[in-house]
Protein backbone atom coordinates (compact mmCIF):
# COMPACT_ATOMS: atom_id res chain seq x y z
CA UNK A 1 0.00 0.00 0.00
CA UNK A 2 1.54 3.43 -0.85
CA UNK A 3 1.02 6.48 1.53
CA UNK A 4 1.82 10.18 0.99
CA UNK A 5 3.62 9.88 4.66
CA UNK A 6 7.10 9.47 5.79
CA UNK A 7 6.17 7.25 8.11
CA UNK A 8 3.49 5.74 10.39
CA UNK A 9 4.36 7.06 13.79
CA UNK A 10 5.19 10.54 12.53
CA UNK A 11 1.79 10.91 10.13
CA UNK A 12 -0.38 12.75 12.41
CA UNK A 13 2.69 15.18 13.66
CA UNK A 14 3.51 15.78 10.12
CA UNK A 15 -0.05 16.48 9.21
CA UNK A 16 -0.22 19.13 12.41
CA UNK A 17 2.88 20.66 10.46
CA UNK A 18 1.43 20.96 7.39
CA UNK A 19 -1.91 22.90 9.16
CA UNK A 20 0.39 25.03 10.95
CA UNK A 21 1.93 26.01 7.44
CA UNK A 22 -1.12 26.47 5.62
CA UNK A 23 -3.04 28.59 8.38
CA UNK A 24 -0.96 30.90 9.85
CA UNK A 25 -4.80 32.16 11.36
CA UNK A 26 -4.56 28.99 13.72
CA UNK A 27 -1.97 28.47 16.98
CA UNK A 28 -0.76 24.48 16.38
CA UNK A 29 0.92 23.08 18.97
CA UNK A 30 2.18 20.07 16.82
CA UNK A 31 4.19 18.50 19.88
CA UNK A 32 1.02 18.55 22.26
CA UNK A 33 -1.41 18.47 19.86
CA UNK A 34 -4.06 21.31 20.11
CA UNK A 35 -4.97 23.73 17.40
CA UNK A 36 -6.53 26.82 19.06
CA UNK A 37 -8.28 29.58 17.20
CA UNK A 38 -5.95 32.60 17.31
CA UNK A 39 -6.75 35.34 20.08
CA UNK A 40 -9.35 32.26 21.35
CA UNK A 41 -10.04 34.07 24.49
CA UNK A 42 -10.44 37.60 23.12
CA UNK A 43 -13.58 37.76 22.26
CA UNK A 44 -14.91 36.74 25.89
CA UNK A 45 -17.01 33.91 24.46
CA UNK A 46 -18.08 30.45 25.20
CA UNK A 47 -15.29 28.35 23.99
CA UNK A 48 -16.28 25.56 21.96
CA UNK A 49 -13.40 22.22 21.84
CA UNK A 50 -13.44 18.89 20.54
CA UNK A 51 -11.20 16.24 19.62
CA UNK A 52 -11.31 12.29 18.34
CA UNK A 53 -9.27 10.26 16.32
CA UNK A 54 -7.30 11.34 13.32
CA UNK A 55 -8.10 9.88 10.46
CA UNK A 56 -11.58 12.01 10.01
CA UNK A 57 -10.16 14.82 8.33
CA UNK A 58 -10.96 17.92 8.34
CA UNK A 59 -12.79 16.87 11.51
CA UNK A 60 -12.09 18.57 14.19
CA UNK A 61 -8.92 20.69 13.15
CA UNK A 62 -10.25 21.56 9.60
CA UNK A 63 -13.35 23.77 11.73
CA UNK A 64 -11.65 25.38 14.29
CA UNK A 65 -12.04 29.21 13.43
CA UNK A 66 -14.75 32.40 13.23
CA UNK A 67 -17.69 30.86 13.82
CA UNK A 68 -17.25 27.33 14.25
CA UNK A 69 -14.45 25.51 16.97
CA UNK A 70 -12.49 27.37 19.30
CA UNK A 71 -9.81 24.65 19.41
CA UNK A 72 -9.52 20.70 18.85
CA UNK A 73 -7.83 18.02 20.31
CA UNK A 74 -6.34 15.37 17.16
CA UNK A 75 -5.70 12.18 18.47
CA UNK A 76 -3.48 8.98 17.04
CA UNK A 77 -5.61 7.98 14.06
CA UNK A 78 -9.05 6.52 14.99
CA UNK A 79 -7.98 6.86 18.54
CA UNK A 80 -9.81 9.33 21.11
CA UNK A 81 -6.69 11.98 22.09
CA UNK A 82 -6.02 12.00 25.95
CA UNK A 83 -7.12 14.36 28.64
CA UNK A 84 -4.18 16.35 28.74
CA UNK A 85 -4.42 17.59 25.25
CA UNK A 86 -8.16 18.39 26.46
CA UNK A 87 -7.12 20.12 29.57
CA UNK A 88 -4.82 22.29 27.75
CA UNK A 89 -7.43 23.34 25.15
CA UNK A 90 -10.10 24.40 27.47
CA UNK A 91 -7.44 26.43 29.42
CA UNK A 92 -6.08 28.24 26.05
CA UNK A 93 -9.66 28.99 24.76
CA UNK A 94 -11.44 29.47 28.46
CA UNK A 95 -12.32 33.60 28.48
CA UNK A 96 -14.22 32.81 32.17
CA UNK A 97 -17.52 31.70 29.99
CA UNK A 98 -17.07 28.26 30.43
CA UNK A 99 -16.35 25.41 27.45
CA UNK A 100 -18.41 23.40 25.97
CA UNK A 101 -16.62 19.93 24.68
CA UNK A 102 -18.58 18.39 22.04
CA UNK A 103 -18.02 14.71 22.16
CA UNK A 104 -18.61 11.70 19.56
CA UNK A 105 -19.84 8.76 21.12
CA UNK A 106 -17.06 6.34 21.44
CA UNK A 107 -16.10 4.82 24.36
CA UNK A 108 -12.81 6.25 24.42
CA UNK A 109 -13.75 9.56 23.25
CA UNK A 110 -16.57 9.79 26.43
CA UNK A 111 -13.76 8.16 29.21
CA UNK A 112 -10.88 10.64 28.40
CA UNK A 113 -13.53 13.82 27.93
CA UNK A 114 -15.08 13.09 31.21
CA UNK A 115 -11.62 12.74 32.73
CA UNK A 116 -10.63 15.79 31.27
CA UNK A 117 -13.86 17.70 32.21
CA UNK A 118 -13.38 16.27 35.68
CA UNK A 119 -9.80 17.77 35.63
CA UNK A 120 -10.87 21.08 34.36
CA UNK A 121 -13.51 21.77 36.73
CA UNK A 122 -11.14 21.19 39.76
CA UNK A 123 -8.93 23.96 38.25
CA UNK A 124 -12.13 26.05 38.07
CA UNK A 125 -13.62 25.88 34.61
CA UNK A 126 -16.88 25.38 33.80
CA UNK A 127 -17.51 22.94 30.90
CA UNK A 128 -20.57 21.21 29.55
CA UNK A 129 -20.45 17.91 27.60
CA UNK A 130 -22.59 17.38 24.40
CA UNK A 131 -22.74 13.96 23.12
CA UNK A 132 -22.84 13.24 19.58
CA UNK A 133 -24.99 9.83 18.78
CA UNK A 134 -26.37 10.21 14.84
CA UNK A 135 -25.87 6.58 13.60
CA UNK A 136 -29.14 4.73 13.05
CA UNK A 137 -26.59 1.70 11.90
CA UNK A 138 -26.21 0.77 15.86
CA UNK A 139 -29.00 -0.23 18.35
CA UNK A 140 -29.43 2.83 21.01
CA UNK A 141 -30.12 0.67 24.38
CA UNK A 142 -28.74 0.38 28.46
CA UNK A 143 -26.78 -2.52 27.19
CA UNK A 144 -24.99 -1.52 24.01
CA UNK A 145 -22.34 1.74 23.50
CA UNK A 146 -25.27 2.99 21.77
CA UNK A 147 -25.28 4.87 18.59
CA UNK A 148 -22.27 6.59 17.03
CA UNK A 149 -21.30 10.08 16.44
CA UNK A 150 -20.82 10.42 12.64
CA UNK A 151 -21.77 13.04 9.79
CA UNK A 152 -24.11 15.29 12.53
CA UNK A 153 -20.44 16.46 14.46
CA UNK A 154 -20.73 18.88 11.52
CA UNK A 155 -24.14 20.07 12.38
CA UNK A 156 -23.72 20.51 15.68
CA UNK A 157 -20.34 21.93 15.75
CA UNK A 158 -21.44 24.56 13.24
CA UNK A 159 -24.52 25.36 15.32
CA UNK A 160 -22.79 25.44 18.63
CA UNK A 161 -19.55 27.63 17.86
CA UNK A 162 -21.99 30.13 15.89
CA UNK A 163 -24.20 30.16 18.97
CA UNK A 164 -21.06 31.20 21.10
CA UNK A 165 -19.74 33.15 18.47
CA UNK A 166 -22.86 35.87 18.97
CA UNK A 167 -22.09 35.50 22.60
CA UNK A 168 -24.44 33.03 24.28
CA UNK A 169 -23.79 31.55 27.08
CA UNK A 170 -22.93 28.66 27.99
CA UNK A 171 -25.95 26.42 28.80
CA UNK A 172 -27.81 27.94 25.91
CA UNK A 173 -25.37 26.97 23.74
CA UNK A 174 -25.10 23.64 25.21
CA UNK A 175 -29.13 23.15 24.99
CA UNK A 176 -28.77 24.16 21.06
CA UNK A 177 -25.84 21.18 20.49
CA UNK A 178 -28.02 18.87 22.21
CA UNK A 179 -30.88 20.16 20.30
CA UNK A 180 -29.39 19.72 16.77
CA UNK A 181 -27.67 16.30 18.18
CA UNK A 182 -31.35 14.87 18.96
CA UNK A 183 -32.71 16.42 15.63
CA UNK A 184 -30.50 14.72 13.59
CA UNK A 185 -29.36 10.99 12.19
CA UNK A 186 -27.25 9.95 10.01
CA UNK A 187 -26.15 6.47 8.17
CA UNK A 188 -23.34 5.12 6.15
CA UNK A 189 -22.31 3.10 3.16
CA UNK A 190 -18.56 1.35 2.14
CA UNK A 191 -17.49 0.81 -1.18
CA UNK A 192 -14.15 0.20 0.22
CA UNK A 193 -12.47 -0.83 3.63
CA UNK A 194 -9.83 1.74 4.42
CA UNK A 195 -6.24 1.30 5.34
CA UNK A 196 -4.70 2.86 8.38
CA UNK A 197 -1.26 4.02 8.35
CA UNK A 198 -0.17 1.32 11.10
CA UNK A 199 -1.35 -1.58 9.99
CA UNK A 200 -0.70 -1.09 6.22
CA UNK A 201 -3.33 -2.99 4.44
CA UNK A 202 -7.33 -2.57 4.17
CA UNK A 203 -8.92 -2.98 8.03
CA UNK A 204 -11.38 -5.54 6.41
CA UNK A 205 -11.76 -7.62 3.71
CA UNK A 206 -14.46 -6.34 0.85
CA UNK A 207 -14.41 -8.78 -2.12
CA UNK A 208 -15.27 -6.92 -5.23
CA UNK A 209 -18.64 -6.59 -6.28
CA UNK A 210 -19.80 -6.08 -2.73
CA UNK A 211 -20.64 -3.19 -0.66
CA UNK A 212 -21.15 -2.87 3.51
CA UNK A 213 -24.14 -1.22 4.72
CA UNK A 214 -24.05 0.40 8.18
CA UNK A 215 -20.66 1.10 8.57
CA UNK A 216 -19.05 3.77 11.52
CA UNK A 217 -16.01 5.96 10.60
CA UNK A 218 -13.50 3.81 11.83
CA UNK A 219 -12.93 1.47 9.07
CA UNK A 220 -15.20 -0.86 11.57
CA UNK A 221 -17.29 -3.40 9.18
CA UNK A 222 -21.21 -2.55 8.97
CA UNK A 223 -23.91 -4.43 9.87
CA UNK A 224 -24.56 -6.24 6.53
CA UNK A 225 -22.72 -6.71 3.16
CA UNK A 226 -24.44 -7.07 -0.21
CA UNK A 227 -24.02 -7.30 -3.73
CA UNK A 228 -22.66 -3.84 -5.35
CA UNK A 229 -26.09 -1.53 -6.22
CA UNK A 230 -27.14 1.49 -8.45
CA UNK A 231 -26.17 4.83 -6.53
CA UNK A 232 -30.09 5.45 -6.62
CA UNK A 233 -30.72 2.07 -4.70
CA UNK A 234 -28.19 2.56 -1.99
CA UNK A 235 -29.89 6.40 -1.45
CA UNK A 236 -33.30 4.49 -0.73
CA UNK A 237 -31.72 2.14 1.95
CA UNK A 238 -29.90 5.59 2.94
CA UNK A 239 -32.68 8.21 3.23
CA UNK A 240 -34.99 5.48 4.32
CA UNK A 241 -32.76 4.54 7.36
CA UNK A 242 -32.39 8.16 8.39
CA UNK A 243 -35.97 9.12 8.16
CA UNK A 244 -37.54 5.92 9.21
CA UNK A 245 -35.45 7.15 13.07
CA UNK A 246 -35.89 10.73 12.37
CA UNK A 247 -39.84 10.22 12.76
CA UNK A 248 -39.06 9.71 16.21
CA UNK A 249 -37.71 13.16 16.18
CA UNK A 250 -40.90 15.60 15.35
CA UNK A 251 -43.18 15.71 12.64
CA UNK A 252 -42.57 14.74 9.04
CA UNK A 253 -42.55 17.62 6.96
CA UNK A 254 -40.66 20.31 8.38
CA UNK A 255 -37.08 21.34 6.69
CA UNK A 256 -33.80 19.22 6.92
CA UNK A 257 -30.51 20.40 6.78
CA UNK A 258 -28.46 17.51 4.36
CA UNK A 259 -24.99 16.19 4.44
CA UNK A 260 -24.04 13.98 1.84
CA UNK A 261 -20.56 13.14 3.06
CA UNK A 262 -17.83 11.20 1.68
CA UNK A 263 -15.81 8.86 3.08
CA UNK A 264 -12.62 9.96 1.60
CA UNK A 265 -11.90 8.32 -1.56
CA UNK A 266 -14.90 8.17 -3.63
CA UNK A 267 -15.02 11.01 -5.93
CA UNK A 268 -17.24 14.68 -5.76
CA UNK A 269 -18.20 13.50 -9.32
CA UNK A 270 -19.94 10.51 -7.71
CA UNK A 271 -21.08 12.36 -4.49
CA UNK A 272 -22.79 14.93 -6.67
CA UNK A 273 -24.31 11.90 -8.79
CA UNK A 274 -25.23 10.28 -5.18
CA UNK A 275 -26.83 13.13 -3.85
CA UNK A 276 -29.27 13.55 -6.96
CA UNK A 277 -30.74 10.32 -6.16
CA UNK A 278 -30.88 11.49 -2.30
CA UNK A 279 -32.18 14.56 -3.35
CA UNK A 280 -34.76 12.70 -5.34
CA UNK A 281 -35.79 10.32 -2.82
CA UNK A 282 -36.39 13.08 -0.07
CA UNK A 283 -38.40 14.74 -2.46
CA UNK A 284 -40.24 11.52 -3.25
CA UNK A 285 -40.93 11.60 0.91
CA UNK A 286 -41.81 14.60 1.11
CA UNK A 287 -39.15 16.15 2.81
CA UNK A 288 -37.93 20.07 1.88
CA UNK A 289 -34.32 20.24 2.09
CA UNK A 290 -33.59 23.92 3.49
CA UNK A 291 -29.75 23.41 3.03
CA UNK A 292 -27.03 21.10 1.48
CA UNK A 293 -23.38 20.30 1.75
CA UNK A 294 -21.88 17.84 -0.26
CA UNK A 295 -18.10 17.05 -0.19
CA UNK A 296 -15.68 15.54 2.29
CA UNK A 297 -16.30 16.48 5.74
CA UNK A 298 -16.47 13.40 8.00
CA UNK A 299 -14.22 10.87 6.81
CA UNK A 300 -12.52 7.65 7.27
CA UNK A 301 -8.89 8.02 5.85
CA UNK A 302 -8.82 6.50 2.12
CA UNK A 303 -12.67 4.48 2.92
CA UNK A 304 -14.79 4.68 -0.95
CA UNK A 305 -18.28 5.39 0.47
CA UNK A 306 -20.72 7.90 1.75
CA UNK A 307 -22.99 8.65 4.44
CA UNK A 308 -26.41 10.79 4.70
CA UNK A 309 -26.95 12.75 7.51
CA UNK A 310 -30.22 14.79 7.90
CA UNK A 311 -31.14 17.14 10.50
CA UNK A 312 -34.90 18.72 11.53
CA UNK A 313 -34.14 22.41 11.57
CA UNK A 314 -36.44 25.53 13.20
CA UNK A 315 -35.75 29.24 12.15
CA UNK A 316 -33.72 29.60 14.93
CA UNK A 317 -31.18 26.42 14.02
CA UNK A 318 -31.48 27.33 10.35
CA UNK A 319 -30.54 30.89 11.28
CA UNK A 320 -27.38 29.42 13.44
CA UNK A 321 -26.50 27.34 10.41
CA UNK A 322 -26.53 30.23 7.82
CA UNK A 323 -24.53 32.35 10.67
CA UNK A 324 -20.90 33.22 8.90
CA UNK A 325 -18.34 30.80 9.20
CA UNK A 326 -14.05 31.21 8.28
CA UNK A 327 -12.41 27.98 9.00
CA UNK A 328 -9.91 25.68 6.87
CA UNK A 329 -12.90 23.50 5.90
CA UNK A 330 -16.03 25.61 5.72
CA UNK A 331 -16.57 29.44 4.85
CA UNK A 332 -19.44 31.26 3.98
CA UNK A 333 -21.27 34.79 4.71
CA UNK A 334 -17.50 36.43 5.80
CA UNK B 1 6.49 -9.23 50.35
CA UNK B 2 6.77 -7.22 47.32
CA UNK B 3 8.52 -4.48 47.17
CA UNK B 4 8.55 -1.31 44.60
CA UNK B 5 11.29 -3.27 42.50
CA UNK B 6 8.85 -6.07 42.11
CA UNK B 7 6.22 -3.70 40.47
CA UNK B 8 9.03 -1.96 38.55
CA UNK B 9 9.70 -5.12 37.04
CA UNK B 10 6.20 -6.29 36.73
CA UNK B 11 5.69 -2.95 34.06
CA UNK B 12 9.04 -3.77 32.67
CA UNK B 13 7.42 -7.45 31.89
CA UNK B 14 4.08 -6.13 30.51
CA UNK B 15 5.82 -3.64 28.34
CA UNK B 16 8.03 -6.64 26.75
CA UNK B 17 4.95 -8.61 26.39
CA UNK B 18 3.25 -5.75 24.68
CA UNK B 19 5.71 -5.35 22.59
CA UNK B 20 6.50 -8.84 21.42
CA UNK B 21 2.48 -9.28 20.91
CA UNK B 22 1.76 -5.26 19.45
CA UNK B 23 1.40 -7.61 16.60
CA UNK B 24 -0.93 -9.82 17.08
CA UNK B 25 -3.12 -7.75 19.39
CA UNK B 26 -3.58 -5.26 16.22
CA UNK B 27 -4.47 -8.76 13.92
CA UNK B 28 -7.27 -9.48 16.89
CA UNK B 29 -8.15 -5.56 16.33
CA UNK B 30 -8.59 -5.84 12.60
CA UNK B 31 -11.74 -7.78 12.19
CA UNK B 32 -13.77 -6.02 15.60
CA UNK B 33 -11.85 -2.84 15.55
CA UNK B 34 -10.21 -0.65 14.24
CA UNK B 35 -6.30 -2.26 13.97
CA UNK B 36 -4.21 -0.14 16.01
CA UNK B 37 -4.50 -2.68 19.98
CA UNK B 38 -0.96 -3.40 19.41
CA UNK B 39 0.39 0.16 18.70
CA UNK B 40 -1.39 2.02 21.36
CA UNK B 41 -0.41 0.06 24.05
CA UNK B 42 3.16 -0.48 22.53
CA UNK B 43 3.00 3.62 22.72
CA UNK B 44 1.57 3.90 26.29
CA UNK B 45 4.35 0.88 27.93
CA UNK B 46 7.50 2.48 26.20
CA UNK B 47 6.19 5.89 28.22
CA UNK B 48 5.35 3.62 31.23
CA UNK B 49 8.69 2.40 30.99
CA UNK B 50 10.39 6.28 30.58
CA UNK B 51 8.61 7.89 33.53
CA UNK B 52 9.38 4.59 35.90
CA UNK B 53 12.92 5.15 34.88
CA UNK B 54 12.90 9.05 35.14
CA UNK B 55 10.55 9.02 38.19
CA UNK B 56 10.97 8.65 41.88
CA UNK B 57 7.80 6.03 42.66
CA UNK B 58 9.44 4.51 45.93
CA UNK B 59 6.81 2.39 47.03
CA UNK B 60 4.80 -0.46 45.48
CA UNK B 61 1.71 2.43 45.33
CA UNK B 62 3.73 4.93 43.63
CA UNK B 63 4.88 2.69 40.80
CA UNK B 64 1.22 1.71 39.68
CA UNK B 65 -0.21 5.11 40.14
CA UNK B 66 2.71 6.85 37.70
CA UNK B 67 1.95 3.85 35.40
CA UNK B 68 -1.68 4.53 35.51
CA UNK B 69 -1.44 8.12 35.23
CA UNK B 70 1.25 7.70 32.38
CA UNK B 71 -1.34 5.12 31.03
CA UNK B 72 -4.02 7.69 30.40
CA UNK B 73 -2.11 10.60 29.45
CA UNK B 74 -0.27 8.53 26.43
CA UNK B 75 -2.59 5.35 25.42
CA UNK B 76 -6.21 7.59 24.55
CA UNK B 77 -9.06 5.67 22.85
CA UNK B 78 -10.55 3.61 25.23
CA UNK B 79 -7.78 1.31 26.64
CA UNK B 80 -5.70 4.45 27.99
CA UNK B 81 -8.41 5.11 31.00
CA UNK B 82 -9.35 1.89 31.52
CA UNK B 83 -6.30 0.11 31.76
CA UNK B 84 -4.59 3.70 33.93
CA UNK B 85 -7.89 3.35 35.81
CA UNK B 86 -6.67 -0.35 36.58
CA UNK B 87 -3.16 0.41 37.95
CA UNK B 88 -4.27 3.68 39.43
CA UNK B 89 -6.47 2.24 41.38
CA UNK B 90 -4.93 -0.34 42.27
CA UNK B 91 -1.49 1.48 43.41
CA UNK B 92 -3.94 4.05 45.26
CA UNK B 93 -5.02 0.63 47.12
CA UNK B 94 -2.10 -0.19 48.15
CA UNK B 95 -1.78 2.78 49.77
CA UNK B 96 2.19 4.04 51.06
CA UNK B 97 4.02 1.01 52.36
CA UNK B 98 7.28 0.15 51.36
CA UNK B 99 6.77 -3.73 51.17
CA UNK B 100 2.85 -5.72 50.56
CA UNK B 101 1.83 -8.92 50.68
CA UNK B 102 0.29 -11.41 48.35
CA UNK B 103 -3.14 -11.13 50.26
CA UNK B 104 -3.07 -7.15 49.70
CA UNK B 105 -1.48 -7.15 45.81
CA UNK B 106 -4.91 -9.36 45.59
CA UNK B 107 -6.91 -7.25 47.49
CA UNK B 108 -5.67 -3.96 46.13
CA UNK B 109 -5.91 -5.63 42.15
CA UNK B 110 -9.91 -6.73 43.03
CA UNK B 111 -10.65 -3.13 43.69
CA UNK B 112 -8.81 -1.86 40.33
CA UNK B 113 -10.61 -4.44 38.26
CA UNK B 114 -14.07 -3.43 40.07
CA UNK B 115 -12.60 0.23 39.42
CA UNK B 116 -12.66 -0.53 35.13
CA UNK B 117 -16.02 -2.89 35.77
CA UNK B 118 -17.79 0.44 37.10
CA UNK B 119 -15.57 3.04 34.61
CA UNK B 120 -16.48 1.08 31.42
CA UNK B 121 -19.75 0.13 32.69
CA UNK B 122 -19.58 -3.74 31.24
CA UNK B 123 -20.12 -6.92 32.89
CA UNK B 124 -18.53 -10.08 31.90
CA UNK B 125 -20.06 -12.26 28.72
CA UNK B 126 -20.03 -8.65 27.20
CA UNK B 127 -16.68 -9.58 25.18
CA UNK B 128 -14.61 -6.93 26.67
CA UNK B 129 -11.38 -6.62 29.37
CA UNK B 130 -13.19 -8.10 32.18
CA UNK B 131 -13.07 -11.39 30.67
CA UNK B 132 -10.16 -11.54 31.12
CA UNK B 133 -9.76 -9.31 34.46
CA UNK B 134 -12.53 -11.03 36.46
CA UNK B 135 -11.44 -14.79 36.32
CA UNK B 136 -7.87 -13.61 36.72
CA UNK B 137 -8.64 -11.72 39.73
CA UNK B 138 -10.95 -14.30 41.14
CA UNK B 139 -8.22 -17.19 41.01
CA UNK B 140 -5.10 -15.20 42.41
CA UNK B 141 -5.75 -16.53 45.74
CA UNK B 142 -4.57 -19.69 44.73
CA UNK B 143 -1.24 -18.03 42.64
CA UNK B 144 0.00 -15.83 40.22
CA UNK B 145 0.14 -18.60 37.96
CA UNK B 146 -3.21 -20.03 38.42
CA UNK B 147 -4.44 -16.30 37.92
CA UNK B 148 -2.61 -15.66 34.81
CA UNK B 149 -4.26 -19.01 33.11
CA UNK B 150 -7.52 -18.25 34.81
CA UNK B 151 -7.31 -14.77 32.58
CA UNK B 152 -5.79 -16.51 29.57
CA UNK B 153 -8.73 -19.06 29.25
CA UNK B 154 -10.96 -16.02 30.05
CA UNK B 155 -9.85 -14.17 26.89
CA UNK B 156 -10.06 -17.87 24.95
CA UNK B 157 -13.56 -17.58 26.03
CA UNK B 158 -14.56 -14.43 24.45
CA UNK B 159 -14.35 -15.89 20.81
CA UNK B 160 -18.00 -16.93 21.04
CA UNK B 161 -19.43 -13.97 22.37
CA UNK B 162 -21.26 -11.18 21.01
CA UNK B 163 -19.52 -8.05 21.52
CA UNK B 164 -22.23 -6.08 24.12
CA UNK B 165 -19.52 -2.70 24.64
CA UNK B 166 -16.67 -1.16 23.22
CA UNK B 167 -16.05 -0.98 19.41
CA UNK B 168 -16.82 -4.47 18.74
CA UNK B 169 -20.10 -4.36 19.90
CA UNK B 170 -21.24 -2.31 16.67
CA UNK B 171 -20.76 -5.75 14.62
CA UNK B 172 -23.65 -7.17 16.50
CA UNK B 173 -24.27 -10.96 15.71
CA UNK B 174 -20.72 -10.50 13.35
CA UNK B 175 -18.91 -9.75 16.38
CA UNK B 176 -19.20 -13.53 17.33
CA UNK B 177 -16.07 -15.92 16.58
CA UNK B 178 -13.36 -13.62 17.19
CA UNK B 179 -11.34 -13.39 19.95
CA UNK B 180 -11.12 -9.84 21.98
CA UNK B 181 -8.05 -8.03 21.61
CA UNK B 182 -8.66 -5.94 25.14
CA UNK B 183 -8.95 -9.38 27.06
CA UNK B 184 -6.14 -10.26 25.07
CA UNK B 185 -4.01 -8.01 26.50
CA UNK B 186 -5.34 -8.27 30.21
CA UNK B 187 -4.57 -11.45 30.27
CA UNK B 188 -0.94 -10.91 29.24
CA UNK B 189 -0.41 -8.05 32.21
CA UNK B 190 -1.42 -10.90 34.55
CA UNK B 191 1.22 -13.34 32.77
CA UNK B 192 3.55 -10.85 33.09
CA UNK B 193 2.69 -10.65 36.88
CA UNK B 194 3.27 -14.40 37.53
CA UNK B 195 6.37 -14.57 35.35
CA UNK B 196 7.76 -11.35 37.31
CA UNK B 197 6.47 -13.28 41.00
CA UNK B 198 8.13 -16.75 40.05
CA UNK B 199 11.73 -14.87 38.73
CA UNK B 200 11.22 -13.48 42.26
CA UNK B 201 10.46 -15.97 44.04
CA UNK B 202 13.50 -18.05 42.30
CA UNK B 203 15.59 -15.94 43.27
CA UNK B 204 13.91 -16.08 46.73
CA UNK B 205 11.90 -18.86 47.84
CA UNK B 206 11.45 -17.42 51.34
CA UNK B 207 10.42 -13.95 49.89
CA UNK B 208 7.22 -14.84 48.41
CA UNK B 209 3.99 -14.12 51.45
Amino acid sequence: MRMLINSPETVVADALRGMAAAHPELDVDVERRVVVRRNARGGGRVGVVSGGGSGHEPLHAGFVGYGMLSAACPGEVFTSPVPDQMLRAAAAVDSGQGVLFVVKNYTGDVLNFEMAAELAEEDGLRVERVLVNDDVAVTDSLYTAGRRGTGATLFVEKIAGAAAEEGAPLERVAELARRVNASSRSFGVALSACTTPAKGSPTFDLPDGELELGIGIHGEPGRERRAMMPAREIAEIAVGAVLEELAEVGPAGGPVLALVNGMGATPLLELYGFHAEVARVLAERGVTVARTLVGNYVTSLDMAGCSVTLCRVDEELLRLWDAPVRTAALRWGR
Amino acid sequence: MRDAEFFRRWMTAAGAAVEREADRLTELDSPIGDADHGSNLLRGFTAVRAALEAGPAATPGAVLQLAGRTLISTVGGASGPLYGTLLRRTGKDLGEAAEVSDEEVRKALYAGVGAVAQLGGAAPGDKTMLDALVPGVAALSASYRVAADAAEGGARATVPMLARKGRASYLGERSIGHQDPGATSSALLLAALADTADAADAADPAGSA
